[in-house]
């Protein structure tokens, strides 16, 4: 490999700079549209002011649903075109993704606690909302167990949208499941003194989002930079 | 005929497999007999109450199917990597799909004949009346244990070659069959309980267009599994 093709390889595709301006911008959004959405809701006629976790936990649950799409998107561009940025791009957005659905659960729960009084109960979202991040972590499980690179992003591409049309029949499948015996808790319609609470709420997430797959993105290629030099320097310095 | 060429590939592959479990019978019973003890063991940890066993059975006999086809899909594949039989496999002209049909009729006669031992098994320990709309059943089973087979073979054909497939496997399949899971249980009891409600039908149709989906998606996706 030339040296000039190397030295690309390891750059990273935005400067440093940009990058902790980026960080910083996303993280100063969410705590401005946080402070807004807290400053101007009014206490819910039910909830008080419990209705405020739904400002972290709608927008996280939004970004799950993202960094799915942005799994399949880029799952189906790498089986076309065999770039193995995009199965880097795909792997870091999943393991975002998983990141969100997590955060999406744990709010979900502690905000269900004071409301309905349990933890859990097997409604259709939460439900398969729980499937999803069991799809992700089987998804990021696979990707550890195998070594080969090509054979890794030829495979988890094939898991991430096998995984991806799954994810519409699961939400359909555990609806009818619950709607059969009872009728699923219902979220009232969003009242408008919330709507522009929860959409700011939502760019700023969007842009926490962007920010951790961008920098997770670097990082993966910083280890594939690395896994190739650890080859080069096995093969005595030379590339096979 | 390239199509009827094709067609022999995916006979003789499931005729090598066949004859493989035939000759080793070992495999189809440590398999299904491990599906008897799931039974078994659940029996166990949710009865002696009649009513609460004949409630439970459904979801006891579909989570043995679970666990037990798990090993078979794996076994399957296994059985190429041994002295390298994946690569003479892939060596031989035709399409790779007739592979993947190959490994999938041969694990559906697998399950199937293991459906039929864990099925009656489930209806003895757990004391289940046979209802009149008994065939009804039988396709649910039919279109559950296709699913099933489905999505346990494509995923194996990677589990397999990966560095833990024992708990790969069950990690990447489990959360994709939940819909052959919810469909499979309600449609049965809804049937063993008379389907007065005809709940049975929407969910019969939702497993056949599972099974429909995930065979034309499996089926284009093989082909970037397998290539090496």
């Amino acid at each position: 490999m030339p040296s000039s093709d190397r030295a690309r390889e390891l750059a990273p595709t935005r400067s440093p700079r940009t990058s902790a301006w980026f960080a910083a911008g996303s993280f100063v959004a969410v705590a401005a549209a946080q402070a807004y959405s807290v400053a101007t809701s009014p206490a819910e006629g039910d909830m008080g002011h419990l209705q405020k976790i739904m400002y972290v936990h709608v927008p996280a649950a939004w970004m799950t649903f993202l960094a799915f799409f942005v799994v399949l998107v880029f799952s189906l561009k790498y089986l076309w075109r065999k770039d193995e940025n995009d199965d880097l791009i795909a792997a870091s957005a999943a393991e975002v993704g998983a990141l969100f659905n997590g955060l999406t659960l744990v709010l979900g729960m502690i905000w269900g606690r004071p409301t309905w009084g349990v933890w859990w109960a097997w409604d259709a979202r939460l439900t398969s909302t729980l499937v999803l991040f069991m799809i992700f972590v089987g998804y990021l499980a696979l990707r550890g167990f195998v070594e080969d690179p090509q054979q890794r992003a030829r495979w988890s591409a094939a898991v991430g949208i096998i995984g991806a049309i799954n994810v519409p029949i699961v939400y359909m499948s555990v609806m009818w499941w619950r709607t059969l015996h009872q009728q699923p808790s219902s979220a009232a319609t969003l009242d408008p003194a919330y709507t522009m609470g929860l959409r700011l709420n939502a760019i700023a997430f969007l842009l926490v989002l962007i920010y951790f797959i961008r920098w997770r993105y670097e990082i993966a290629r910083l280890e594939r930079a690395g896994e190739r030099a650890a080859e080069v320097a096995a093969m005595g310095g030379h590339l096979a | 005929m390239a199509l009827r060429d094709d067609w022999r590939r995916v006979r003789a592959i499931v005729r090598k497999d066949l004859t493989t479990e035939l000759r080793a019978k070992s495999g189809f019973n440590s398999v299904a007999s491990l599906g008897v003890t799931i039974l078994i063991l659940l029996g166990l940890a949710l009865g002696p109450d009649a009513q609460a066993l004949r409630d439970a059975a459904v979801g006891a006999v579909w989570l043995a199917l679970l666990f037990s086809g798990v090993l078979a899909f794996n076994r399957s594949f296994q059985m190429e990597l041994e002295s390298g039989a994946l690569d003479a496999l892939l060596l031989y002209p035709g399409p790779r799909w007739t592979i993947f049909a190959g490994k999938l009729l041969g694990n559906l006669v697998f399950l199937s004949l293991m459906a039929l031992i864990v099925v009656t098994a489930g209806i003895v320990f757990f004391n289940v009346p046979i209802p009149a709309g008994w065939p009804s059943l039988v396709g649910v089973l039919a279109l559950g244990v296709l699913g099933l087979s489905v999505l346990g073979t494509f995923y194996a054909s990677m589990a397999s070659r990966s560095r833990a497939r024992e708990v790969l496997l069950p990690l990447l399949l489990f959360p994709m069959l939940v819909p052959v899971l919810l469909a499979a249980v309600t449609a049965s009891k809804a049937i063993l309980g008379a389907d007065l409600m005809h709940e049975s039908g929407p969910w019969i149709r939702l497993l056949a267009a599972y099974d429909l989906i995930f065979l034309i998606a499996t089926f284009i996706a093989f082909e970037h599994v397998i290539e090496s």
